[in-house]
């Protein structure tokens, strides 16, 4: 059993001053004694001062990288100081903090290396767009053939991580905009062992989301390319180097 | 080759090859990327004076026009050179991303330290 002192829990942020705050105070009230840190990822508004007033946390970055960069930076840092889990969740509210004990629960009775939160397991209903529905099944059953293991929610940002996954995951080799199929691909071929578990998702309630635009159309191409370019690489990455 | 033109394909080799020396002269160019555009300074010289060249060149890839070579050895060329410049491209950003992470890394130490200081000095 890991102490609550030992969980990072990290939530990236882009502009999320007007719903960062609820999502740090629901954390705060599922897990009080974990720390929790913002990964603030060259926000033009109020996210910094809104979450540190909130108690959180927060890290700068000095311009927009990237939801998947934002999410190594808490990463490294998790590394840096010795936290035994990570979990993450969206800053923009959409991830209910209800299912964090959960998650540590999982992590602390199984082996798995990381945890995925899903919503489609044991049918749970969303409110996605059908084409992202249809995005999540086309990419969860390309990614579960490959694995032989059953993924149903590949694309979820709810996900909780071991701390030897963490160290794979500060290197180099972790290059993902989206570190979505591709990189639970990439894990698994690492060897690191996942389960998912049934959580719910909320529906936006305002800002920008990084599937806006054409932004789906690229991620599409961008996803069948890189999971391609995975499995004609190496199978086993040494898990530390 | 014809006169007129193998004098303007010299002018724009030395063109070329003075050009890119200058701007490493003045800083504006690094060594490194100015090894490529020196050697292509000098092709230009060296197809204009030995044109024997273009045509040994045609011949071997088939090519009826040794006019059609020169541009189909200029375009495969700058492909490779954009391919080139990609590559640095992608090595350069998983540099910046680095480094910009880090930065925040140690700006976030430093202002938990500061605070931390801040608590422990007497009132």
């Amino acid at each position: 059993m890991i102490s609550e002192k030992k969980i990072l829990v990290l939530i990236p942020a882009h502009n999320e001053e007007k719903r960062v705050a609820d999502v740090i105070k629901g954390v705060r009230r599922f897990l009080p004694a974990a720390k929790i840190l913002v990964i603030n990822d060259g926000s033009k508004d109020e996210t910094v001062r809104v979450s540190n007033e909130a108690g959180a946390l927060v890290i700068s970055h000095p311009f927009n990288l990237g939801v998947g960069t934002a999410l190594q930076t808490g990463y490294k840092y998790a590394v840096q100081n010795g936290y035994k889990y990570v979990i993450q969740l969206d800053g923009d509210g959409q991830h209910p903090p209800e299912f964090l004990p959960a998650f540590v629960s999982k992590l602390n009775e199984t082996d798995a290396d990381f945890i995925i939160g899903s919503r489609f397991l044991n049918g749970n209903e969303s409110d996605i767009s059908i084409l992202r529905n249809a995005g999540n099944m086309i990419f969860g059953k390309i990614v579960s053939f490959l694995i032989r293991e059953k993924l149903t929610d590949p694309t979820s940002g709810y996900r909780a991580f071991k701390s030897t996954t963490l160290l794979f995951c500060v290197q180099d080799v972790y290059a993902f905009d989206y570190p979505d199929a591709d990189f639970l691909l990439t894990l698994h071929r690492s060897g690191f062992r996942m389960i998912e578990i049934p959580i719910k998702v909320l529906p936006r309630t305002g800002g920008k989301s990084q599937h806006d635009g054409l932004k789906p159309v690229y991620y599409t191409i961008k996803m069948f390319l890189s999971i391609f370019i995975t499995m004609l690489r190496r199978k086993r990455i040494n898990k530390t180097t | 080759m014809p006169l007129r033109l193998k004098i303007f394909t010299v002018i724009i080799g030395l063109t070329i090859f003075l050009g890119i020396i200058e701007l490493v002269r003045r800083r504006k160019l690094r060594e490194e990327y100015s090894f490529i555009w020196l050697m292509a300074g000098f092709a230009f010289i060296l197809i204009a004076v030995q044109s024997d060249v273009l045509d040994y060149l045609s011949g071997l890839i088939g090519i009826a026009l040794p006019v059609n070579t020169l541009f189909f050895v200029a375009l495969v060329f700058i492909v490779l050179l954009c391919l080139y410049f990609s590559l640095r491209i992608s090595a350069l950003t998983t540099q910046v991303k680095n480094l910009a992470q880090q930065i925040a890394l140690l700006q976030a130490k430093e202002e938990g330290n500061n605070s931390l200081s801040d608590r422990n000095t007497p009132q």
